[in-house]
């Protein structure tokens, strides 16, 4: 096993540990606020719970899978070996470090502020230390990724990227931009205020820094699936992909518009103007474009395979696909999921409308349908696709994987469906109960018992998917196994232009947006500094 | 079914010109609304200072709950604290434009009021401003939604929408939930 296979396999594995602690948790949350008595169930085990819960499935998994692909990527589709493996195994043992550390924290109990940290709340500073640890190993990994392309493009003069590379460097360039945000907010102001070096800090101000980060963050957890869908999909399902060039500019439109609209997360806040929300607001709702690209594109490129597969008509080729191929049938299930999440998204992003269902449950509903739906069902299929080369194993039947995918695709709509509505009858978001004999309330019951039977299918496929690749590592040994190959595009580029091989230029234009969305929206908190907010320890001591 | 490199990019464009459409006529909504309706997120940036709030102006004591003001606007004034509303119950009257404001002495608090569109953060620094009309009357919730401690889940005030002719200010112009 190469070096980069090695690495991948632990990072995945940690990725996946974390995943199935969260899911456990999740599962007690949603008893815990159902009408049904839940064991355990008190406020500190609650917020304890959700903490780990939100650390565990935003931070950690998403993190792990994103670098471990990536270093996957790098060896397969640039067909060359990682450059300085050691240093990706020192990111990945200190992500480790830091993964623990802040577990520790949270399961003490000492760190209970949620994933979001709510400044002026502080919780241990080692929490906090502990997340920048696992930041700081993934730029590690960012470096690696670009050190990569630039050696490849030095060996292949003139020749285009391969778009698996290119996407996962625009990520890599993506998160190096969003990390700077919660960096900031962490290391000059929560840090400093958790270790008691400084009374009071200026909330406004942290809550903008993070809101930085807020948005890009969820497109860094994305953008793998989105890798999948253009350079997996089409070639599981036998075809070609559609258009190459529609690939390199929607992932150049991510990297450009994700980062200048996370202050649609500030619409309800009193410490920003009404002119730089709908400034962002807008650039929002250009960030929808890539989004509805790669629908059609993904959507065309399947349809290519459909007809070389003998389907006809004008939807005879979706029945022709081969829907038994996992990769396939997640890429149906999570563009279905797309539709109702991504839709949820744009009344989110709606400006005054956002008032309708700012921290309601609708919110809660709204990610959870777009990272589990959309994002872990495609960590899913791309682990199914890549573990067999990674273990040199084959899975014997695609029929347990199949279940496990159903499973979570009607889980995650029996339990996100109820939420949405929940959210609009007013359910508001992070508490540990209601009370339900509050005739305000009572009505509420039984859809939150629907949504528990979702999250209890949801725990079941998430433990198959973990029993699934247990299973693979102690199947045989497989006599000899197809190499790992990306989609051909149906006319394959010869040469592209230097913006649509690289990211120089778009660097550039980041910088610009970010001047232009984020540049006086911060300086406004030293230009006329607001009072600031007394610290509050929820824990004694350090 | 689009084969040779030109069509494929035709058939990108046209779809790259309905995914144009599609996003100006979101942001036509959202500018008619905000423009001819006033639907506008509450974004008045008005300091205040959280450690002396309670000592002078507009969010001590006396100040708080709901008040006719001389030119006869209806405003009520809050503080949200770790973890309860003063008060803790609110009049208002039904049919008339009410203005809410809300300050916090210790850490980020927010709320919504159940069956309405009345939604804020609360800022610890910041005056939040919200302007609604209720229209129906009956007891309403109105939670804290925005995680403050591990109290958070019990922080909670009630909203009373009354018919207009209910609403009968004191002298001092102020009504509250006791005095009806």
């Amino acid at each position: 096993m190469t070096h980069a296979r090695r690495l991948t396999l632990a990072h995945m594995w940690l990725a996946f540990a974390a995943f199935g602690v969260a899911v456990v948790l999740g599962v007690w949350q949603m008893w815990a606020r159902s009408p049904i008595p839940a064991p355990l169930h008190t406020p500190d085990n609650y917020f304890l719970a959700v903490t780990a819960h939100g650390v565990s499935m935003a931070y950690v998994l998403p993190t792990f899978v994103v670098m471990g692909f990536g270093y996957f990527v790098a060896e397969t589709a640039l067909r060359r070996p990682l450059p300085f493996p050691a240093w990706g195994w020192a990111g990945f043992w200190l992500g480790v470090a830091g993964s623990v550390l802040a577990a520790a924290t949270i399961f003490a109990g000492r760190a209970s502020v949620l994933y979001t940290f709510y400044p002026p709340l502080t919780a241990t500073p080692f929490f906090y230390i502990g997340l920048v640890l696992v930041v700081v190993g993934s730029w590690v990994w960012c470096a690696l990724m670009i050190i990569a392309m630039a050696q490849w493009k030095g060996e292949n003069p003139g020749k285009p990227v391969p778009l698996a590379m290119f996407a996962t460097v625009a990520n890599a360039v993506m998160w190096l931009w969003t990390t700077v945000g919660v960096a900031a907010e962490l290391l000059f102001q929560v840090i400093p205020a958790a270790f008691g070096w400084v009374d009071t800090l200026d909330v406004g101000l942290s809550r903008t820094l993070f809101s930085w980060t807020l948005h890009a963050i969820v497109y860094f957890w994305l953008i793998p699936s989105y890798i999948a869908f253009y350079t997996m999909a089409p070639q599981a399902a036998g075809g070609r992909l559609y258009s190459d060039t529609m690939g390199r500019l929607t992932f150049i439109l991510f990297l450009i518009y994700s980062l200048p609209v996370g202050m649609h997360h500030l619409f309800m806040d009193p410490e920003q103007s009404t002119g730089f929300k709908f400034l962002q607001m807008t650039l929002t709702a250009l960030v929808a474009a890539p989004t509805l690209l790669t629908v059609f594109t993904i959507t065309a490129s399947m349809e290519v395979a459909g007809r070389m597969r003998g389907g006809t008509g004008l939807f005879g080729w979706i029945k022709a696909l081969p829907w038994d191929r996992p990769m396939v049938l997640t890429t149906g299930l999570a563009f279905f999921m797309l539709w109702f999440g991504g839709g949820g998204g744009l009344i989110n992003m709606s400006y005054g409308m956002n008032a309708m269902v700012h921290n309601t449950s609708w919110v809660t509903a709204h990610f959870h349908l777009i990272f589990g739906g959309t994002v872990v069902i495609m960590y899913f299929a791309i682990a199914y696709a890549i573990w067999p080369t990674l273990t040199g194993r084959a899975f014997a039947s695609n029929r347990p994987l199949r279940l496990q995918l159903w499973l979570w695709f009607v889980g995650m709509m029996v339990m996100t469906l109820p939420w949405h509505y929940l959210g609009l009858q007013g359910q508001w978001r992070r508490v540990s109960e209601f009370n339900y004999a509050d005739p305000n309330i009572a009505g509420w019951g039984p859809w939150v018992v629907v949504s528990l039977l979702g999250g209890l299918v949801l725990l079941v496929s998430g433990l198959m998917f973990l029993w699934n690749l247990f299973g693979l590592h102690r199947a045989p040994l497989a006599a000899r196994l197809p190499d790992i190959r990306y989609a051909l595009a149906v006319h394959p580029p010869v040469r592209v232009p230097a913006a649509l091989n690289g990211f120089r230029m778009w660097n550039v234009v980041v910088a610009a947006l970010m001047l232009l969305a984020y540049g006086f929206p911060i300086a406004q908190f030293f230009l006329n500094s607001p009072p600031e907010a007394i610290v509050h320890r929820t824990v004694a001591g350090n | 079914m689009a084969s040779t490199e030109r069509e494929i990019l035709r058939t990108e464009i046209g779809w790259a010109i309905v995914v144009a459409g599609v996003v100006g006529v979101i942001m036509v909504a959202i500018v008619y609304a905000g423009l001819a309706m006033h639907i506008n997120p509450p974004s008045n940036i008005e300091h205040i200072d959280p450690k002396t709030l309670h000592l002078t102006g507009e969010f001590t004591e006396p100040n708080l709950g709901t008040k006719v003001e001389a030119n006869g606007q209806v405003t009520v004034r809050m503080v949200a604290t770790q973890f309860a509303f003063v008060p803790q119950c609110l009049v208002v009257p039904e049919g008339k434009p009410v203005t809410l404001r809300f300050s916090t002495p210790d850490v980020l608090h927010g709320i919504l009021v159940t069956g309405t569109n009345v939604n804020t953060m609360i800022v610890p620094g910041y005056v939040s401003q919200v302007h609604t009309v209720f229209r129906k009357t009956g007891d309403l919730l109105m939670p804290c939604h925005e995680y403050c401690g591990l109290g958070h889940s019990q922080m909670w005030a009630t909203v009373r929408v009354v018919p207009e002719a209910e609403f009968r200010p004191g002298a001092d112009g102020k009504v509250s939930c006791d005095a009806r």
